[in-house]
């Protein structure tokens, strides 16, 4: 079956290594300023969907003068299909506590927090014992940074930065208006970085073995290696470590059931690609690669020729319809439009036409709505009534 | 000096202070960007997204209300993409909404049919939603009606009831398709912790929150010869109604709204003024017996300060807020219900009328007054003492259906008995008035001579800040009064509820030790009440509260006591201030309330 492997395969993030007490101690010896190039010259960018450059990010809020400043570990991960962050907290939940005080160390932060998807309230108790652990580890070594769980309320908009900050100031979870940035004002209004669960766990990688390690994996614009969380029709669905920039159409062979009709990269906020665009599609962040090049916040999702596109379709846009905090115009009414419109063209109470004035509309949520949930809406739905418009109709 | 940055809106090159957000640098250079839920009172939202502006090199548009300047931008307000943006997300509220203008209440002064019409929104090419919702339409206030079916969800209501009032009896409930405005488990608002001020309503761009009005009911008393329907106005009022029927802001329309009142048909034209004087002496010596009792008796049972007690809207907040501390509130009941008391009593034996063919209306820049005119408590004459209260909206709405020319009106006067007043009752429409016209007669009452300020005028009590303090000491008092020979009378003013809420939180940490304060419930006291005309922002109520000011400036007569109908009233009628009748009538109880 497997033809043309190309995919390869990483092991760095759930790698056990049972030496963070090192680790932590020999970086935080280090000047900040020289951690931030370290983390510059390693080209990593967020892994949490945005793809903001990591280091940048860090020295953004570094640069930030306050008298408090925070570091928050986003593990709400609620896109549909995606169980990476999950899986990191609790094999390695030691890197991720170590970057963060790292970041303390680097931004000039005493505190940190890791926002907790409300579900995985099963894993607390194992992830308290760890930050005991290492608030134990931090005291010995007269290194002050503490951490704390908090637990999300269940909304997908709450993993959205700003409203995450909303959510854990006990207001209701709407994103703000940016600017200002979180570097700049976050959490409390005061400098934060806030980094997906990966993408901290991603830094230890590079403090411990520096820089290059990291770069040399990837491609130009995508370095490294990145977690995906793989499902669908699929006959090994899980989550697996790859180099970033290889072709979706390696992908497919890989993970394919020999019928993939389509790919879904980076769940409901992310782009269809059809059969015939695999060979000029490849994963990872900007930059023309081989084609189209997709970021995505790790999901990947299989369809093969049973699946109705028009159902997956209406699947996602449910989805918005009813995670989208309802805030903004474009996104509360476009949401429903969308539902409504391919519904009656499903149905021939409108005609085909009517696709391109919900096309214009999903442009005008891209432009207009005023956080990434409602902008993102445009991706799946182009992608999909572009590419499948006869199964919208018929 | 805040740094200048440079940048060009449409082209026009333009400079602006580090901070100014895209909307005020547009206005700035003259160019008008539609907003929704933008509200110079309010903290910013930037939900509504019809500001979007375009910035060159971005591919995004950015929400002018809410983004600030940068050097060098190039700024687009009208470009094709934003048109086409605006256009869509107009259509989309659109769809939303029950549009039914010409059945609606806000018709002809809604900003979200204005933005329909600027941009001429013929026809809806998007999907109807709103017949496809169950939305619901709350008419249990007696003040204020909901219908969410009118709601753009720009939470201007939510944001005022939090910031301006502290009360947060509005809020946010549900996500995605299903959020809406709402209250504490979705009951009716006369059911919840809601003051009735209506500060909400005058801050609510469509027609989803409006007063609940009187209007019909009014036209058939007028209409009924078996009734003597009598009309007071409250001093806000002349100052508002102007800008209802084609008058700058801050013109003073006293004798055209007289006249206007009497074309309407009112059998009688009278002023509330009246009886707001009548309050400074029944509160005036309310507060010297609270002294004395304090100071002299050391009578545990009498509580200071003592607060004021004619803002409807503040005294339900405290019910439900602070009710431990209802004993501090003066127990004069406001001039509308004072007033209302006294004309189906004083005003029918004087007149000779029987007081079951009263209608008593009154004319009010407030919605809790319709509230108070519907408390249990509000029956002393043995009727309902005020039967319809109207906000200063209602009344221009009924001049204008009347066919009224009201810039062509001569002026008119007040009709007699229960018309004449002065300037201490005429600046109870602004915040701090009720403070500065008791200090005009009590200091008078206490030590023979007027209060030491020019002309009367005293103005640490005046202006706009949220909580203003001030003291007078009392020098050489007449003999009465000895007892408060070198006192410092410390006071403090307080509007908004939300600077109330500072007031009464100081009091209860024992970080306050005044002896009178005045609250009010609404930005501006009753000039900025409720039912005052739409719009309302800091400069309006600036203007408003000038032309109080210049109103109370022209009287001849400008304290209280000197007021020759209130001189006769307490001759003929009621005795003496604080007495048995006055008491009965002129007195009122609160009633401690829930908190949820
Ligand atoms: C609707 C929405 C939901 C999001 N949910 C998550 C999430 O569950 N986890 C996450 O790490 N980032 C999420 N993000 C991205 C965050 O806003 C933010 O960009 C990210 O946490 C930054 O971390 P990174 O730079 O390490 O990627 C979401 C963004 C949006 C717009
Ligand atoms: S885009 Fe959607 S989720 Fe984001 S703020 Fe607007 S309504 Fe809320
Ligand atoms: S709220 Fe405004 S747009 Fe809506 S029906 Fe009323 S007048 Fe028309
Ligand atoms: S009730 Fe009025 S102010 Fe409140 S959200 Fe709706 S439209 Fe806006
Ligand atoms: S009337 Fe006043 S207290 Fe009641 S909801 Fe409106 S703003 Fe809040
Ligand atoms: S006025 Fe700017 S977003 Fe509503």
């Amino acid at each position: 079956m497997v033809t043309n492997y190309q995919l390869k395969r990483v092991d760095f993030i759930f790698r056990n290594e049972n030496d963070y007490e090192d680790v932590l101690s020999k970086t935080i010896a280090r000047k900040p300023q020289e951690l931030i190039n370290e983390l510059i010259s390693s080209e990593l960018k967020g892994r949490g969907g945005a793809g903001f450059p990591t280091g940048l990010k860090w020295k953004l809020s570094s640069e930030s003068k306050a008298d408090e400043k925070y570091v928050i570990c986003n593990a709400d991960e609620g896109e549909p299909g995606t169980f990476k962050d999950r899986e990191i907290l609790s094999k390695v939940p030691f890197k991720v506590l170590t970057a963060m005080a790292v970041c303390g160390h680097v931004i000039g932060a005493k505190r940190g927090f890791i926002y907790l998807r409300g579900e995985y309230k099963y894993l607390k108790p194992e992830l308290e014992k760890a930050i005991s652990e290492f608030a134990y580890y931090c005291k010995e070594i007269k290194f002050d940074f503490s951490i704390h769980i908090f637990m999300g309320s269940g909304a997908y908009i709450c993993g959205e930065e700003t409203a995450l900050f909303e959510s854990m100031e006990g207001k209701r979870g709407e994103p703000r208006n940016k600017p200002p940035y979180p570097t700049n004002s976050g959490y409390m209004n005061k400098p934060t970085v806030i980094n997906n669960v990966e993408t901290l766990a991603h830094t230890f990688t590079i403090f411990k073995y520096g820089a290059k390690r990291f770069y040399d994996l990837g491609v130009q614009y995508s370095r490294g290696s990145k977690l995906f969380s793989v499902s669908g029709d699929t006959p090994k669905p899980g989550i697996y470590e790859l180099e970033l920039g290889m072709s979706l159409a390696d992908f497919v062979d890989e993970f394919g059931d020999g019928d993939t009709k389509a790919v879904q990269v980076g769940g409901a906020s992310g782009f269809l690609v059809p059969r015939k665009k695999f060979d000029v599609t490849a994963i990872g962040y900007q930059g023309k690669l081989t084609g189209i090049s997709l970021p995505t916040g790790g999901s990947m999702m299989l369809f093969n020729s049973s699946r109705s596109m028009y159902n997956v379709l209406d699947n996602y846009l449910e989805f918005f319809r009813e995670e989208s905090c309802g805030q903004c115009t474009p996104c509360r009414v476009g949401c429903q439009q969308l539902i409504k419109g391919i519904k009656a063209v499903k149905r021939g109470e409108k005609n085909a036409k009517y696709l391109d004035k919900l096309l214009r509309l999903t442009e005008t949520m891209q432009l207009t709505a005023k956080c990434g949930l409602g902008q993102s809406v445009a991706n799946s739905f182009s992608s999909i009534v572009e590419n499948f418009r006869e199964e919208m109709i018929y | 000096m805040a740094n200048k940055i440079k940048l060009s809106i449409n082209g026009y090159p333009i400079e602006v202070n580090e901070g100014t957000t895209m909307l005020e640098a547009a206005n700035e250079a003259g160019i008008i960007v539609p907003t929704l839920c933008h509200h110079k009172d309010l903290c910013v939202a930037g939900n509504c997204r019809v500001c979007v502006v375009e910035v060159s090199g971005q591919k995004r548009l950015s929400a002018a209300c809410a983004t600030p300047c940068e050097e060098g931008m190039e700024i687009l307000t009208n470009s094709l993409k934003v048109r086409n943006s605006r256009k869509h997300i107009i259509e989309l509220l659109l769809s939303e909404h029950n549009a039914d203008c010409t059945k609606c209440y806000k018709n002809g002064n809604c900003e979200l049919q204005k933005l329909a019409s600027e941009y001429k929104i013929m026809t809806q090419d998007f999907i109807e939603l709103a017949p496809l919702r169950k939305y619901s339409i709350d008419m249990y206030s007696p003040s204020i009606i909901k219908d969410d079916s009118k709601c753009i969800r720009c939470q201007r209501c939510v944001r005022t009831c939090a910031e301006l009032q502290g009360v947060n009896a509005l809020t946010v409930a549900h996500k995605g398709s299903e959020m809406k405005i709402t209250t504490f488990f979705e009951k009716s608002m006369n059911a919840v912790v809601c003051t009735n001020c209506g500060q909400c309503v005058n801050h609510c761009p469509t027609g989803a929150l409006v007063e609940k009005n009187y209007i019909e009911e009014v036209w058939e008393a007028i209409a009924d010869p078996t009734k003597h329907v009598v009309v007071q106005t409250a001093p806000a009022v002349r100052v508002g109604l102007g800008e209802e029927l084609g008058f700058e802001v801050g013109t003073r329309v006293t004798g055209k709204m007289v006249a206007a009142l009497k074309r309407l048909g009112f059998d009688s034209v009278l002023d509330t003024d009246f009886t707001a004087d009548l309050t400074i002496m029944e509160e005036g010596t309310e507060l010297l017996t609270r002294l004395k009792k304090v100071l002299v008796d050391k009578d545990k049972s009498v509580q200071i300060p003592m607060a004021t007690s004619c803002s409807p809207g503040w005294i339900k907040y405290i019910e439900h807020m602070y009710p431990e501390y209802l004993d501090n509130l003066s127990t004069c009941k406001s001039p509308q219900q004072m007033f209302g008391a006294l004309v189906k009593t004083y005003y029918a034996k004087a007149r000779n009328l029987d007081p079951e063919r009263i209608v008593s209306v009154s004319v009010m820049p407030c919605t809790a007054k319709k509230f108070e005119a519907n408390r249990p408590e509000m029956h002393d004459s043995g009727y309902r003492d005020v039967d319809y209260v109207l906000t200063t909206r209602e009344l221009a709405i009924m001049i204008k259906q009347a066919g009224i020319n009201f810039m062509k009106l001569e002026d008119a006067n007040f009709d007699r008995i229960m018309g004449e007043s002065t300037g201490a009752a005429v600046i109870f429409g602004a915040t701090g008035g009720v403070m500065e016209a008791a200090l005009r007669t009590a200091y008078e009452l206490v030590t023979g001579r007027e209060v030491p300020f020019e002309n009367l005028n005293i103005t640490p009590v005046r202006g706009m800040d949220g909580v203003r303090e001030a003291s007078v000491v009392i020098d050489h008092p007449l003999k009465a009064w000895a007892f408060l020979d070198g006192v410092e009378l410390k006071c403090a003013v307080a509007h908004g509820l939300v600077n109330a809420k500072k007031v009464m939180d100081a009091i209860k940490k024992g970080e306050a030790n005044y002896h009178f304060i005045e609250f009010m419930a609404c930005p501006g006291g009753c000039l900025g009440g409720g039912g005052q005309p739409i719009p309302t922002n800091p400069e309006i109520r600036q203007k408003r509260a000038q032309a109080i000011y210049a109103e109370d400036a022209g009287m001849p007569i400008r304290k209280s006591h000197e007021n020759p109908e209130v001189i006769k009233i307490y001759k003929d009628y009621l005795g003496e201030p604080l007495g048995e009748k006055s008491h009965h009538l002129l007195h009122t109880k609160y009633i401690p309330r829930n908190r949820y």
